[in-house]
């Protein structure tokens, strides 16, 4: 097991190359930026430029795309299924961030701190295999597995165990609001062990001399908890709540195969919303829309993230 | 998931200290069985999917979804597997995630030398780039690759999807390998230069056999992660014989002849490959996600 180290600020140090030239300056190293770079034009560059001109057409995917201004950008901002989806993106923040970090530093703590110091090492991994184990299902299958349980009618797993207690069966994914429940639990389910894993790291991080001293002076285990764990992992903390905020606005594959949106667009995602606009409505344009929005949303989030995160860390900087 | 994890070599840790071992008292057996219900609840999804797969449709009306088999039925699994032709799905997954891993980690490399090492101008923006088109949502790529491969010809074809991932991994894996090599210790390569190496031999046989750990938990993450992508295999490989593992299973849940306990059955053979690498990889997963995720 190896420990988290701190980020260094300057993503690289402004020298000259490691390698003594013995001609010419850093010129031939472009050569090896060649391949990298032109994949990356023409995968993501090219197509991402060509998705935000077609924000500016109608077009059904077959002849000519038709250009019609900000038409599609005037539509989003009266759809109501836009603003729907981009409300449960709200929810999918819950789910997919606030819900396991919080319960993901309460668990990383206990595993830690209790488990691990008192019932040994041992105990403490395989509990934190545990909890990590939906983080490698293809997102895919968790969904499967879960659209397995809650399958409507007496056969879903979900309404035979809660008919055995005389609770009649439900559909669970037919209605709102339990459709979007379930989606969210899901998440949480999904989601849960990514922030134990790097919180359990980022705490044998923290020196048990500090603890010890805290100890001593009376500091009981939720003062030590809050003055000593919370700002050391600060760093982890930051950095999964910005990659699950972007993971939740990205969510797909599990609307895709356990609500399709549905019932009547009641769990719509903006990701899941765009597909269906290119590929089932064929509204290329407005599902260019879609997607750019999305993007840009994305974008806005780290770069927000981003600055706090430096500016917390000059702070904390500056006050040593 | 996808992205939300980080790699880092880092240093071996502090020892705690072992006294606290023997001291427990009412309330840590208490906390105990917190922890330990909390994780029964994470896998019981896992416990209903296996127990499931083993039944017969009979079996699971009778005797509901939290019993155990009555008698051993294979008989929803051959089902599915006949059905969707399994083995194939799991070459289709092998061969589309292993040659990603290979090709993203040599581009990766490639990139970051320029990058790490040589110290190329503007190296920071360039990163910044990859590294968003990392970020970015695939939707705002989706149509305009569709329309791409469908011209060239490469739709519905493994290599589409191949192409795609080689270059968004490589986007992950630059970001993270140039602030690695950033910090590659000067003297090797002063003394190799001196040799009178090659910038190229350099690469190969100083760099990259140094950076070897590195590389192959990127190698490790890179297929994983491309084993788990779900809209992009969806959207290019539309024919049965080019899916991968989920999108095969996916496809399936819409046909409403599937059984209860086929569905669970398929469940369970989504997961088993899975569980396959996380015991295999378990300590590399672990080091590479705890790695604090940031650089």
């Amino acid at each position: 097991m190896s420990l988290a180290t701190r980020p260094r600020r300057t993503a690289l140090p402004p020298e000259e190359p490691s390698i003594p030239q013995r001609s010419g300056g850093t010129g031939g190293y472009w050569l090896y930026l060649l391949p990298g770079f032109a994949l990356l034009l023409i995968i993501v560059i090219v197509p991402l430029v060509w998705n935000l001109l077609l924000t500016f057409t109608k077009w059904k995917g077959v002849r000519t795309p038709e250009f019609i201004g900000l038409g599609n950008w005037q539509k989003i901002l009266t759809d109501s299924d836009f603003w729907t989806s981009f409300t449960n993106s709200v929810w999918m923040i819950l789910a997919m961030v606030v819900v396991p970090t919080i319960v993901g530093l309460i668990v990383a703590a206990l595993l830690f701190d209790v488990v691990g110091r008192k019932f040994g090492g041992k105990v403490g991994a395989f509990l934190r295999a545990t909890y990590y184990l939906p983080q490698i299902l293809p997102i895919a299958v968790a969904g499967i597995v879960i659209g397995w349980i809650v399958r409507p009618g007496g056969d879903g797993a979900l309404n035979q165990i809660l008919g055995a207690f005389g609770i009649p069966a439900y559909d669970w994914l037919g209605q709102m609001p339990s459709a979007l429940i379930v989606l969210m639990l899901v998440m949480v389910w999904v989601q849960l062990g990514y922030p134990v894993v790097v919180f359990m790291a980022a705490l044998q991080r923290v020196d048990p001399e500090l603890y010890e001293a805290a100890e001593l002076d009376g500091a009981n285990w939720l003062q030590r908890f809050t003055a000593i764990t919370m700002s050391i992992i600060r760093p982890e903390i930051f950095v999964v709540t910005l990659t699950c905020t972007i993971a939740a606005l990205k969510v797909f594959g599990p609307v895709y195969i356990i609500t399709r949106g549905g019932p009547a667009g009641a769990t719509l995602v903006p990701a899941y919303y765009a597909y269906q606009e290119f590929f089932t409505k064929r509204n290329v344009g407005y599902g260019a829309t879609i997607a750019t929005v999305l993007t840009i949303v994305v974008v806005i989030v780290s770069i927000i993230f981003i600055r706090v995160q430096n500016s917390l860390e000059r702070k904390e900087r500056a006050g040593l | 998931m996808h992205a939300t994890t980080a790699i880092v070599t880092g240093k071996p840790v502090k020892a705690r200290p072992r006294g606290g071992m023997t001291k427990k008292r009412p309330v840590d057996w208490l906390l105990l069985a917190l922890v330990v219900v909390g994780a029964l609840l994470v896998i019981a999804p896992f416990y209903l999917v296996l127990v499931n797969s083993f039944k017969s449709p009979v079996d699971y009306a009778t005797s509901g979804p939290l019993a155990f088999p009555e008698t051993l039925d294979f008989g929803g699994i051959i089902k599915f597997w006949e059905r969707v032709n399994f083995p194939e799905k799991v070459w289709n997954s092998i061969f589309i995630s292993g040659i990603v891993a290979v090709l993203a980690v040599v581009i990766s490399m490639l990139n970051a030398f320029a990058i790490g090492i040589g110290r190329v101008r503007g190296r920071s923006w360039i990163v910044l780039l990859f590294l968003l088109a990392n970020l970015l949502p695939q939707e705002a790529l989706l149509y305009p690759l569709y329309y791409m491969f469908k011209s060239v010809g490469l739709y519905d074809n493994v290599w589409a999807v191949i192409i795609v991932f080689t270059v968004i991994q490589a986007a992950f894996g630059t970001y993270l390998l140039s602030s690695v090599y950033g910090t590659f210790p000067k003297e090797i390569l002063e003394a190799a230069s001196l040799d009178g190496a090659s910038r190229w031999q350099i690469l190969w046989r100083v760099i990259f056999p140094i950076s070897r750990p590195t590389l192959s938990v990127l190698l490790i993450f890179f297929f994983i992660w491309t084993w788990n992508e779900f809209l992009i295999p969806l959207t290019f490989l539309a024919s049965n014989a080019n899916q991968t593992v989920p999108v095969a299973i996916s496809v399936l849940q819409g046909d409403r002849l599937m059984d209860v306990t086929t569905t669970s059955a398929s469940a369970l053979l989504g997961i088993i490959p899975t569980l396959i690498f996380f015991l295999i990889f378990q300590r590399t997963l672990t080091r590479g996600i705890t790695a604090g995720a940031v650089k």
